[in-house]
């Protein structure tokens, strides 16, 4: 094992005495991530303000064995960010520049620490924005989405962190300061970029990214329309979608969320729906009209009893709050859940949909579903009690079961949470033994070592018997009403 | 060799790489056979041939012994239209993927390319603006590792970041990691209206149509040595909506509305015998490297909107030209590949340039072929 105090006197050294942190108190702010359930106090916490100091520290790490782990504002929801006990946390939330934004070449270079928000805030005076936006796109970094791919509403038509970096600087496990991409298309040799994006920090760190900018749409319009069940709210986005329309967004509630919404920020959602689906379309006013009419078409053909319009930017925010806080939410209709992330084929839904509650009826819990209709990514919450004995392990239960759910329908265990620690386990349910050691192949391309985040995305023994995330604590800007995280 | 012989047939003039002959063709029929014959080819040199349409991209191989034909992998396995996507073998024509009921593989590709060669070569055309290009589309692939293992990633749903996204690493890797079998598409719906605008005006004024309202799914340039540059727009969306964007982008270009594509559209600059190379660079530098193209004696096509040309020239003195085009491409923030070039200047030419991460890429290469089988020399850094 690494002598942790040589190593913290080398990195004082290198990067300054204040960059290191090695007090117990200090470190065990860094204990976990936005999966609060798991808890690991790392040996080191290294806060680098460069690249070439991030280097520094990979490379001490390297030189001495040392497992290091990458952290970005640590609202990852799967433990991707959950430090290694006698290992390094590596933190980029110091470097949070903005070096450039280019409209001209729809282009923007920043550090990887810098806020996903901030990027769409520099930009929209352009008349651009950056397109990936995640719920906890207030408080999450842009290395941080680099390194889970990052999604979010809107990702429907526009695409994830992966369609949107074009470059990246990185360090690898050795300590090497690499380019892959750049500001151009269609860099020439492997895919290593887009091999990297979503590597949830197992081959190495990004100290600076490049991105896409997206020219700001000129007509955004929102609609929320009621419906009895999440049947007919289904078979309306089926609908919308058959019909050739891509919206930029289509999100559904059931009766349980929707209950949890309004108990928390009185969203004044249709009373005595079943579910709702938020439909957002933009692009040109001249394509834009013409479709929305039939989005409302469609939805008042597949049974929506009541139709409502963003008029302003207020009452689309306004539709959007209690879609926002549901997952928060659900703390006011019961003390204990876990928060699910799982993908299905759309026209699966409603199949799955019966099925999720029959299996929750079954094992006596309750389940709300929100999710990201347009492209089949459920975010089932399951509500228990800790207090009541036997109620965990059967939300567990459930929660596992969905799952298998999503991969007997040919989804796949993770839409934009990540594997990280969480799920690592039940990535042989998705792939088998020889698709995870091709996997491997590139792992030991980058990191043969193994010090890059150990542990994470792939199954190993130590991992066995591990629970899957419940969600009881909060992060604190989320606590304090600043920020949503889901 | 029993299993290699049951396989395979000798190799006959055509079958010729770059002017390297080959010995043995095979054309597995599914995966299961693709992996035995895979597995049985241990110690060959291997080149993987689809529709054979570029397949001159890139250098010669070092060595070749056989040729994997893919065309008889061919076929749609699953159009799940509701979830718009589709499950196809790597050797079915691109064609049978333009013209798939109500929905397309927005992927511009000659019609005799295969899915697979498309995805290895991770060609693209104008609509790439809008849609994307092979690594956007791609949701899910199956591979025959060198080794003849049968591996796959990613799945059949978009969303979808559970484990490494190894679709884009196979993708544009020219056949250098594996053998692609199948391949998983997300699709699109068919526009209900499509048109064009064409205008005689400079690559310069492209800018004007990105920072407008268009939402355009293409915008390609064409220039050449003596003749005036042209644009053309390619706008989709419904009846009302496209023709009142096209009215707006031909007043704004001074150009007519067409219900066609002009004659060059999609079609690569360079004759038969000729140079062909891809362009890089940042979107405020297409005109430059435009014009140092065309300076240079070139014809040149391509995304003014995505940064992605294609410059051909008819003569065989270009030494000096890739060159000047390489360091014009540099200064863009981009690259200049060689795509093709006849024999004997193909010799004389860096196809791939300088690359950055070429270590990591031979660690990569290294792990997946250790024995370098797969198309050996035919990728960047002699890979």
């Amino acid at each position: 094992m690494t002598d942790i105090d040589a190593l913290a006197a080398r990195l004082r050294a290198e990067i300054g005495v204040r960059r290191v942190l090695t007090d117990r108190q200090e470190l065990r702010t860094y204990e976990c991530d936005g999966l609060a359930h798991y808890k690991v106090v790392p040996a080191l916490v290294a806060l680098p303000v460069t690249a070439e100091q991030v280097a520094a520290v990979v490379r001490a790490c390297a030189e001495t064995g040392t497992p290091f782990v990458a952290r970005g504002s640590g609202t990852g929801l799967s433990g991707g960010a959950l430090p290694h006990a006698d290992g390094v946390l590596v933190v980029t939330s110091q470097l949070r520049e903005i070096v450039e934004v280019r409209p001209e070449d729809e282009r923007a270079i920043v550090q990887p620490g810098v806020i996903n928000l901030q990027v769409t805030k520099a930009a929209t005076p352009h008349g651009y924005y950056y397109a990936p936006d995640p719920s906890s796109q207030q408080i999450c970094s842009i290395g941080g989405n680099v390194a889970e791919n990052s999604g979010g509403a809107h990702c429907l038509k526009y695409g994830f962190t992966t369609n949107h970096v074009t470059g990246l600087e990185v360090v690898t496990p050795d300590g090497e300061r690499v380019r892959l991409g750049g500001p151009a298309p269609d860099a020439p040799g492997y895919d290593l970029l887009g091999a990297f994006v979503g590597s949830e920090g197992t081959l190495g760190v990004a100290t600076e990214v490049t991105v896409k900018l997206t020219r700001l749409p000129e007509t955004v319009r929102t609609l929320l329309a009621g419906f009895p069940s999440t049947d007919q709210a289904g078979a309306a986005t089926s609908a919308i979608i058959a019909a050739g329309v891509v919206p930029a967004a289509i999100e559904m509630m059931d009766v349980l969320a929707i209950e949890a919404a309004e108990a928390a920020v009185r969203c004044g959602y249709p009373a005595g729906a079943g579910a709702v689906l938020i439909v957002e379309l933009d692009g040109p006013a001249a394509e834009v009209e013409a479709q929305f009419d039939e989005v409302s078409a469609l939805c008042s053909e597949h049974g929506a009893f009541e139709t409502r319009v963003a008029a302003d930017d207020t009452e689309r925010a306004l539709i959007w709050r209690g879609r926002k806080s549901a997952f928060a939410a659900v703390g006011r209709i019961s003390p204990d859940y876990i928060v699910q992330d799982g993908v299905i084929p759309r026209t699966a839904l409603p199949t799955v949909l019966r099925r999720i509650g029959e299996v929750a009826a079954e094992h006596g819990v309750r389940v709300a579903n929100v999710f990201h209709a347009g492209d089949g990514n459920l975010h089932p919450l399951v509500l228990f009690d800790d207090a009541v004995p036997g109620q965990a392990s059967r939300a567990e239960a459930v929660s596992g079961a969905i799952l298998d759910l999503c991969i007997e329908h040919g989804g796949s265990i993770t839409g934009e949470h990540g594997v990280g620690v969480d799920k690592a386990k039940y990535m042989p349910r998705m792939f088998s033994d020889d698709d995870l050691d091709t996997m491997q192949l590139v792992r030991c391309a980058f990191d043969p070592a193994g010090i890059a985040n150990p542990g994470k995305v792939f199954p190993t023994p130590r991992l066995c018997g591990e629970r899957p995330g419940r969600h009881q604590g909060t992060h604190p800007m989320h606590a304090a009403d600043v920020a949503e995280i889901f | 060799m029993g299993a290699l012989d049951e396989l395979t047939s000798p190799a006959g003039e055509q079958d010729a790489v770059c002017g390297v002959p080959a010995r043995l063709v095979a054309a597995p029929r599914d995966t299961a056979e693709a992996a035995a014959l895979v597995t049985a080819a241990r110690g060959l040199a291997v080149v993987i041939r689809g529709g054979a349409t570029k397949l001159d991209w890139g250098p010669p191989p070092r060595e070749l012994d056989l040729i994997i034909d893919t065309r008889r992998l061919a076929g749609v396995v699953e159009h799940a239209a509701g979830d718009l996507i589709t499950v196809v073998r790597a050797g079915t024509p691109m064609a049978e993927l333009h013209g798939l009921p109500g929905q397309q593989l927005a992927l511009d590709a000659p019609p005799s390319a295969t899915a697979g060669g498309t995805v290895a070569a991770n060609a693209s055309g104008p609509r790439r603006l809008r849609y994307g290009t092979a690594r956007d589309l791609l949701i899910g692939i199956t591979v025959v590792r060198p080794d003849g293992t049968i591996t796959k990633a990613g799945g059949k749903v978009v969303k979808n970041v559970a484990g490494y996204d190894l679709g884009k690493l196979y993708t544009g890797a020219f056949g250098t990691l594996g053998l692609i079998t199948e391949c998983v598409f997300r699709l699109h719906p068919v526009p209900a209206a499509t048109s064009f605008v064409r205008a005689a005006a400079p690559p310069l004024h492209a800018a004007k149509i990105l920072a407008g309202q268009f939402a355009a799914s293409a915008l390609e340039v064409n220039a050449a040595p003596g003749a005036e540059p042209e644009l053309a727009v390619l706008l989709e969306g419904t009846p009302a909506g496209v023709r009142e964007r096209a009215a707006a982008v031909a007043e704004l270009l001074d150009g007519e509305v067409s219900a066609e594509a002009p004659e060059w559209w999609d079609v690569p600059p360079w004759p038969g015998d000729g140079v062909g190379i891809k362009l890089t660079g940042t979107l405020s530098q297409v005109p430059a490297l435009v014009a140092t193209a065309v300076g240079a004696g070139a014809t040149v096509r391509g995304s003014a909107g995505a940064g992605v040309l294609y410059a051909g020239f008819p003569t065989d003195d270009t030494g000096r030209a890739v060159e000047l085009l390489r360091a014009a491409a540099v200064r863009a923030g981009g690259h200049a590949v060689v795509l093709t070039a006849p024999a004997g200047v193909r010799e004389t030419l860096d196809m791939w340039g300088p690359v950055h991460g070429l270590a990591l890429m031979r660690r990569v290469k290294d792990q997946f072929d250790p024995g370098h089988r797969f198309a050996p020399g035919r990728f960047v850094g002699g890979i």
